[in-house]
């Protein structure tokens, strides 16, 4: 009975293949908007946890900032900041000063603005980054404040085009350098600046050259791995504390930002964004729905004669509802699967355009595509029970 | 030749059936409480003015309507007693429809709507295909049965409608005025294929007409006034 009602659903549809393709476009739209954020929410996501652990592991930055309270000023951090951290808080492997600056950098007849990072010792180590040509800085380098810089590949494209940059001599604001190390990629941060338009030079060579003074503007810190985050940035809150002078009742005038707050605020951002189109799936499915009921609503009304006829040639009211309950979730299903189809196409299409990795959630695939044919059930439900519920003889009478 | 079973009990018993449409001014009495028993193997025909209550009649015979008041045996049920389930279950075992107006689904093919009492039987698709083909041939309509209705002349219409209703093997064939869209020669076509299942296969028929000449073919011809039996007159 089921098998015949099927296939006579199927038939029926398809006689009317354009109205029935017009009334699941709602539940296309729907079933669509769902599967393409999934789609994309999850690859987004993935996205930004590997650019965030392309940061380095667990990483924390240490700026200053202002304390709450009349007359409080900015109070940068010094290199001796970074080094006691290192020393006295257990679980910090590097502790990096790092200030930084966009400059003008010149080489031959090219110029190009960019971040130049003056970086302290364990720079690249913390954030896990590699040096795909020519060489790091020496500690006598660093110690010394010697004018030799390492480039991003942003930076030497730019500059150097297919040249190979080292060895090269490079203009930062004033001064010029030697180029003795090429970065390795690493391509759009999580914020989506672009990481490799980047030029270092010793944090030494920063203060002489650059800034004219002995102040930091941040510190660089990675933790071990396995360590209790929390208590490892407690730890840094209290050595800061001290070595700023701040009374028990002061604010922190200082802020810690870890890698694995970047990550929450950006999960919790793409988590209302998934929100927002879910609400906006939710809608068109509501509106697809309704669109069903309405044509199974004409349907019913077109083929009063046909229920009529078989009524009278016996069949029960539960068979007749039947027949409009399978013709409804027929239709709903079918737009679903096209909406999954459409959707996991245009996601395909999507990511490789926005470099996100394409990972379907088969489960939410499924998921979709029996909710779609429940959507069928529901609003199919009243034109089908209608359909049931009409008298043979006024249907036969029917014109 | 035995006179078909005029003895034992009716296959059908109307008693003090009653039908009454509307209420207060709009009251119509439609039957107002008739008796008839019609036996096994029987051939009937109901005849009567317009509004005399005849379809009225075959709908409470066919299971399609309820009387107001009365009795309505069929077999050994009580039909008024019957929820809208088993009364769908005897039209879909017991009984078989002719209308007027054919009432074929119209883009189906003729096979197909031979087959669809047979459906609702639960009949195996290959069994279905089977019985509609021999039921089409049984009424000369072998060859046509990819045909939809449309590609049918009238009088092939009624043949396929007889074919849906006897491809179930009901006991009781109701026909309401089946020659009623018909031109002579085709009513007297489709009239001797009913004698024939009537007289082959013991098929009971009650029939509404109009015309004298088509009741000629019934054994008993009941005349119908103001939603009441007036006479019943019976054929040599
Ligand atoms: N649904 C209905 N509502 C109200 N009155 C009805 C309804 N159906 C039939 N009637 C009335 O019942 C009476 C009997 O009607 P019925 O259809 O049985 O007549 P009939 O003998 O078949 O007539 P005809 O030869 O014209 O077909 C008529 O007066 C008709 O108006
Ligand atoms: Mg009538």
């Amino acid at each position: 009975m089921l098998g015949n009602a099927l296939r006579e659903a199927i038939r029926s549809l398809g006689r009317n293949a354009l109205r029935s393709f017009l009334t699941v476009l709602g539940i296309v739209i729907g079933v669509g908007a769902v599967i393409a954020m999934v789609t994309l929410g999850r690859g987004a996501t993935q996205a930004v946890s590997d650019q965030i652990s392309s940061l380095g592991s667990n990483i924390v930055f240490l700026r200053p900032a202002r304390g709450f309270g009349p007359g409080q000023s900015i109070i940068p951090f010094k290199v001796e900041d970074a080094q006691a951290l290192a020393r006295e808080v257990p679980g910090v492997v590097w502790s990096t000063p790092v200030s930084l600056r966009t400059l003008t950098v010149v080489a031959g007849n090219q110029s190009w603005s960019t971040t130049v990072v003056g970086a302290g010792e364990g720079y690249l180590e913390a954030r896990r980054w590699e040096i795909v040509r020519g060489r790091g800085f020496l500690p006598s380098e660093l110690r010394a404040g010697v004018a030799v810089c390492i480039i991003g590949q942003t930076v030497a494209r730019e500059l150097f085009g297919a040249d190979d940059p080292i060895g090269q001599r490079m203009r930062v604001d004033k001064f010029s350098c030697e180029i003795i190390g090429l970065l390795d990629a690493k391509g759009q941060s999580a914020m989506g600046n672009d990481q490799d338009d980047i030029a270092l030079i010793p944090l030494r060579t920063f203060q002489r050259r650059i800034s004219g003074s002995t102040d930091v503007d941040s510190i660089q810190l990675s933790l071990a791995d396995g360590v209790d985050n929390e208590r490892v940035l407690q730890d840094i809150r209290l050595v800061l504390r001290e070595r700023r002078h701040l009374s028990a009742n002061m604010e922190d005038n200082f802020r810690l930002v870890d890698s694995k707050e970047i990550e929450r605020t950006l999960t919790s951002t793409t988590r209302m964004l998934t929100t927002l189109l879910g609400a906006v799936a939710g809608i068109s499915l509501l509106v697809g729905g309704i669109g069903i009921m309405n044509i199974m609503l004409v349907s019913v009304t077109e083929r009063t004669r046909e229920i009529g006829i078989r009524l009278a040639i016996g069949a029960r009211a539960a068979d007749v509802m039947l027949q409009f309950l399978v013709e409804a979730v027929v239709l709903s299903f079918l737009g679903g699967t096209i909406g999954i189809i459409l959707a996991l196409t245009f996601s395909f299409v999507a990511a490789q355009k926005l470099a996100f990795p394409f990972s379907p959630d088969y489960g939410i695939v499924v998921i979709a595509a029996l909710f779609s044919g429940a959507i069928g059930i529901v609003f199919g439900f009243f034109p089908a029970r209608r359909a049931a519920r009409l008298d043979p003889i006024e249907a036969l009478r029917h014109e | 030749m035995t006179e078909p079973g005029r003895q034992g009990t009716p296959l059908i018993q109307l008693r003090g059936v009653e039908r009454v449409y509307g209420q207060g001014d709009a009251r119509v009495v439609a039957l107002g409480g008739i008796d008839l028993d019609v036996w096994p193997g029987e051939f009937v025909a109901l005849m009567g003015p317009s509004g005399s209550g005849k379809s009225t009649t075959m709908n409470i015979l066919g299971c399609l309507d309820t009387p107001t008041r009365g009795s309505y045996r069929l077999g050994d049920l009580e039909v008024t007693e019957l929820d809208g389930d088993g009364r769908a279950l005897l039209r879909r075992y017991t009984l078989g429809f002719v209308f007027q107006g054919f009432h074929l689904l119209p883009r189906v093919t003729a096979q197909e709507n031979v087959e669809l009492p047979l459906v609702y039987q639960g009949v195996p698709t290959h069994e279905r295909r089977l019985r509609a083909r021999e039921s089409l041939a049984q009424v000369g309509l072998s060859g046509r049965e990819h045909h939809v209705p449309s590609e049918l002349s009238g009088g092939q219409q009624q043949r396929v409608a007889i074919a849906r209703a006897i491809v179930s093997q009901p006991k009781v064939l109701l026909a309401d005025e089946p020659t009623g869209n018909l031109d002579s020669a085709r009513s007297h076509e489709i009239m001797a294929l009913l004698t024939r299942f009537n007289r082959e296969r013991h098929l009971t028929i009650v029939m509404v007409t109009h015309e004298p000449d088509i009741a000629a073919y019934a054994r008993r011809v009941v005349h119908f006034r103001d939603g009441h039996i007036e006479r019943i007159e019976e054929s040599s």
